[in-house]
């Protein structure tokens, strides 16, 4: 394994037999190794102190660059969605020469675009008690204690900044009749925290981060790289030195050498076909740079967000997200009784059932994400799911219009009503929405350190693409701040102490790394082609999609686990030899894009249900039929889960070659034990 | 073929306005002719494909994905088309269907755009977006990277990073909040150009200027914005606005022609005071 002395973070791998895990002896046949216990453990590198002065005395801690010899450093930016575009952005004003790189025509469509609700800041402007600290809780605790805490409270300090930052660059939040910010409570928050921009807030963001970024490309310091896709990560003498990009109009591929690579590539929700991810949202930067050497954490921390619109037909392409708004005032149900066809307004009070209302008479409606998504499932599972197919349940606007007005109701959600009835050709306004979960946010990512740097000395990764605060469950309007907060407030100090300390040596495309890693995307690009078979590329990424969503989505069984990884071998073996790619490498070929794209999710899916098997609790986005509380409710297992599970590639390093037989090379699980010194243990309850 | 010449041959039928629960699902015989074009040098021309059984709930990009697979099992070569969100705000999806950016429905990009709006039996042609600085990169994917081009020359506020003053130090009336807002609901799709006959980009152009300049923190460079913003759409090859509204009549985010009237605005305001700025 490539790690450097200086980063003590990953245990090279070594041919001594592992034992089984000392600690947590169990019987069920494992498909993973558990590093030595030797060293193996991952260090987050959190400074020491008081939780509150760690980000302040660690940046002074951090070496600087000379603003004069910033521009002699190279450094790649990987995408250019929030994390990225603020990254990119804010290297560039510092005076770094910044490659930025991202699949689309134009960086301002990046999907963080897509994100709806609203950003979290504790600016607590409302004076309803939110603070810092308030956030930092709520974060942790809403991540069921699988975070690190130094991060979060980092994190919380950072969000009062991104709003200031915003408003400057010219972001029309929401504002009051007075000129000043509105605010309002999002995800069931007790306190109003969360700062939009109608229902675009994702969107507004994005351009503003992307208007920064346009400024630097106009000045020269960031060079802008549309319709190119990275295919591999070069590591050269044990540093992430480069990346290998096809041009997706051409086809030319190409390598290019840097100080520093940063990823923010996003999440891999598209693992599950279906998902609300943008079509062409991937894991192929991660996985490639898991496979040379990149820890990948808990990638079964996947989250499912209960209000999207159903599946109508097999020509499905995506799933569209209402906003969690609507269930302010939305009541949900189905019917009482299994195999119920009348229409809803046809169906009496008395034959229904308001699910949520009953079990959690306290929260209703509003019970977080994981607990209203998953009881909708149990509904459906029980032959009482609405709609096409069975698998929908009733959000129900009428009393909510009888009491305030339909005019009200315009105003609160009247784009949202729009866009559903576009999709659906149905008029929310007289009868019940459909809405079903689907999967939404990926917590798990490439492990990074509190530098927000992987195992692998300087690979950087940020946003959704890295693993690091939201644990396992991700609260509402975090996934913005999150991705703000590393590309314009964390990346420009922690990337200029790496520069000022590792000194990276020249590195020139000659260098071995960077022919091998050209030769290797260049032979996947032909054997792709070669093949020839009978099926798409989307016939099979719809078979993938199905079985993991089955197996592996909201609810999760050793058994279901199994008969999963038994699955994907054989899937996978098929796709290498009976998928068809049309077309040439040397074009623009939109077949080929999808087949490299799902090629690699088919083996991320395995590493997925390996850590979904291997996690023996039930946690935020993570739930296991066998550990739940009598009521139905996960249970987490803190004395044998606190931890974040970090797997590496067991196999070939040097080589990206796929896996086109059997299983994946048995992974190895390194773990970054946690400690929650601020936040104490506590189960959640929302009955 | 001019982009206007098939208008109306698809009998196009907007939803009923007062259905409760949808039209049931059925199943269209469509023929498409579809724009080909291997590449930016390459001759195109229109190919006719048959599309029988498509589903009435299907997106038309949903629908092209259908026609796809068929292709790609047949050993053709598949439509290239844009897309990304599917779902009305990356900007990134965007066809002339019978004659018409985006096609039939108003404010509805291609991708939120459902068969349901078309009937049993019709002829559907699918272009690009035609217009000089767009050029096409193969089938109906044009090159769109002019208008990143117009944001670069000054579509921004420069707020270097951590420079930003507290968040309510500057309030800001809700109704120039409001209009900042939306004029920055463009999602950049160029439809306002393709639709334009002169391929104007004013639409696009003048939503950033009124969005930037409707706040405190877009004045100091306010004028500097207009002047820089228009020259670069000039010197990209797009054309001038004449009034004829087919850019805000296509616009799925509704953006008005208002905005080009305070762009011309800003622009004569911005002139008259150009001399007092040394800014390149």
């Amino acid at each position: 394994m490539t790690v450097a002395p200086e980063v003590p973070s990953a245990k090279p791998p070594t041919a001594a037999p592992h034992a089984p895990p000392a600690e947590a002896p169990r019987e069920a046949p494992t498909r993973w190794r558990v590093a030595p216990a030797d060293g193996a453990a991952l260090d987050g590198h959190a400074p020491s102190g008081p939780i509150t002065e760690l980000w302040d005395r660690h940046r002074f801690d951090m070496k600087l660059i000379n603003p004069a010899n910033r521009r002699k450093n190279h450094v790649i930016v990987v995408g250019s969605g929030l994390a990225g575009a603020a990254a990119a952005a804010s290297l560039g004003e510092l005076g770094y020469r910044v490659s930025c790189f991202c699949y689309q025509d134009s960086p301002r469509r990046a999907h963080s675009i897509a994100a709806q609700g609203g950003i979290n800041a504790a600016k607590n402007y409302r004076n309803d008690g939110d603070s810092v600290y308030r956030l930092f809780y709520d974060t942790v605790k809403g991540g069921d204690y699988r975070s690190r805490e130094a991060n979060v409270y980092r994190l919380a300090q950072l969000s009062v900044d991104i709003i200031d930052q915003c408003v400057a660059q010219g972001v029309p939040f929401a504002r009051e009749y007075g000129g000043l910010l509105d605010n309002r409570s999002f995800g069931g928050a007790q306190v109003s925290r969360t700062f939009y921009a109608r229902g675009q807030t994702g969107q507004q963001l994005l351009l503003g981060a992307y208007q920064a970024l346009a400024r630097q490309i106009h000045v020269g310091s960031v060079t802008m790289y549309s319709r190119t896709e990275m295919l591999d990560l070069v590591v050269a003498d044990g540093a992430a030195r480069g990346i290998v990009t096809r041009d997706l109009v051409t086809g030319e591929v190409q390598s290019r050498t840097a100080d520093a690579v940063i990823l923010a590539t996003g999440g891999y929700g598209n693992v599950f076909h279906l998902s609300t991810n943008a079509k062409g949202c991937n894991a192929t930067a991660i996985w490639r740079a898991h496979r040379r050497g990149a820890l990948l954490a808990n990638p079964c921390f996947t989250q499912i967000h209960p209000t999207c619109i159903p599946v109508a037909g097999d020509y499905q392409s995506k799933l569209t997200l209402m906003s969690e708004s609507l269930r302010n005032d939305g009541r949900i149900w189905v019917p009482a009784k299994p195999g119920d066809t009348r229409s809803p307004n046809e169906i009496p009070e008395a034959d229904r059932d308001y699910y949520l209302e009953r079990k959690y008479p306290s929260f209703g409606n509003l019970v977080p994400r994981d607990i209203a998504s998953r009881n909708a499932k149990e509904v459906c599972d029980e032959g009482r799911g609405v709609g096409p197919g069975g698998r929908g349940v009733y959000l129900d606007f009428s009393d909510a219009i009888a009491r305030l007005g339909v005019e009200v109701i315009k105003e609160r959600y009247g784009n949202l009503f729009d866009m559903y009835e576009r999709i659906t050709g149905e008029n929310p306004y007289r009868v019940p929405m459909r809405i079903y979960p689907a999967i939404h946010y990926t917590m798990g990512g490439l492990w990074v350190d509190y530098n927000l740097m992987s195992n692998l000395p300087g690979l950087f990764v940020l946003g959704e693409a890295n693993f690091s605060d939201h644990g396992a469950n991700r609260l509402g309007a975090s996934a913005l701040m999150q991705g703000l907060a590393d590309g314009y407030f964390v990346i420009p100090y922690t990337l200029a102490n790496y520069l000022a300390t590792a000194k990276p040596p020249p590195v020139g495309l000659d260098h071995p790394s960077f022919k091998a890693s050209e030769s290797d995307v260049a032979a996947r690009t032909g054997r792709l082609l070669a093949i020839g078979g009978r099926r798409t590329v989307d016939d099979f990424h719809r078979e993938l999609g199905s079985l993991v969503w089955e197996l592996c989505g909201m609810s999760r069984s050793a058994e279901g686990l199994t008969k999963l990884l038994d699955q994907l071998p054989s899937l996978r073996e098929e796709f290498w030899t009976d998928v068809t790619v049309p077309g040439m490498g040397a074009e623009l070929n939109q077949s080929l894009e999808k087949a490299g794209r799902v090629a690699d999710f088919m083996e991320l899916a395995e590493l997925l249900a390996i850590d979904a098997l291997h996690r023996e609790e039930s946690c935020g986005g993570h739930f296991r039929e066998e550990f739940q509380t009598p009521e139905g409710e996960a249970l987490r297992d803190d004395d044998h889960f606190a931890y974040v599970a970090g797997w590496e590639w067991s196999g070939e390093k040097g080589s990206i070659e796929p896996v086109t037989s059997g299983p994946l090379p048995t992974p190895i699980l390194h773990k970054e034990a946690l400690r929650f010194e601020h936040v104490k243990f506590s189960q959640r309850s929302y009955k | 073929m001019s982009a206007t010449s098939v208008t109306g041959l698809a009998g196009v039928q907007p939803a009923p306005p007062d259905s409760d629960s949808g039209p049931d699902e059925h199943l269209l015989d469509l023929t498409l002719h579809v724009w080909r074009q291997a590449g930016s040098g390459a001759e195109g021309e229109m190919v006719r494909y048959a599309a029988p059984g498509i589903s009435t709930h299907m997106s038309f990009l949903e629908m092209l994905d259908v026609v796809n697979e068929r292709l790609i099992k047949e050993g053709k070569d598949p439509i290239a088309f844009d897309h990304d969100c599917r779902e009305g705000i990356c900007g990134m999806c965007g066809l002339v269907i019978n004659g018409v950016a985006h096609g039939p429905q108003a404010a509805t990009t291609t991708c939120q755009l459902h068969m349901r709006h078309f009937t049993d039996g019709d002829i559907i042609y699918v272009e690009p977006w035609r217009a000089g600085p767009f050029p096409v990169i193969k089938d109906l994917i044009v090159d769109r990277g002019a208008l990143d081009r117009i944001i670069e020359a000054g579509g921004f506020i420069t707020a270097p990073t951590g420079s930003a003053a507290e968040a309510n130090a500057a309030p800001v009336a809700k109704d120039d909040a409001d209009l900042a807002f939306d004029n920055a609901a463009c999602i950049g799709c160029g439809a306002c150009v393709a639709a334009c006959p002169n391929a104007s980009a004013m639409l696009f152009t003048a939503a950033k200027i009124s969005h930037l300049a409707a706040l405190p923190q877009g004045q100091p460079e306010r004028e500097h914005r207009t002047l820089a913003m228009v020259a670069a759409q000039d010197s990209l090859g797009f054309g001038g606005c004449t009034n004829i509204g087919e850019c805000a009549a296509v616009c799925p985010k509704e953006i008005p022609m208002e905005s080009i009237a305070r762009m011309n605005r800003e622009l004569l305001r911005a002139s008259l005071k150009r001399g007092r700025s040394k800014r390149r």
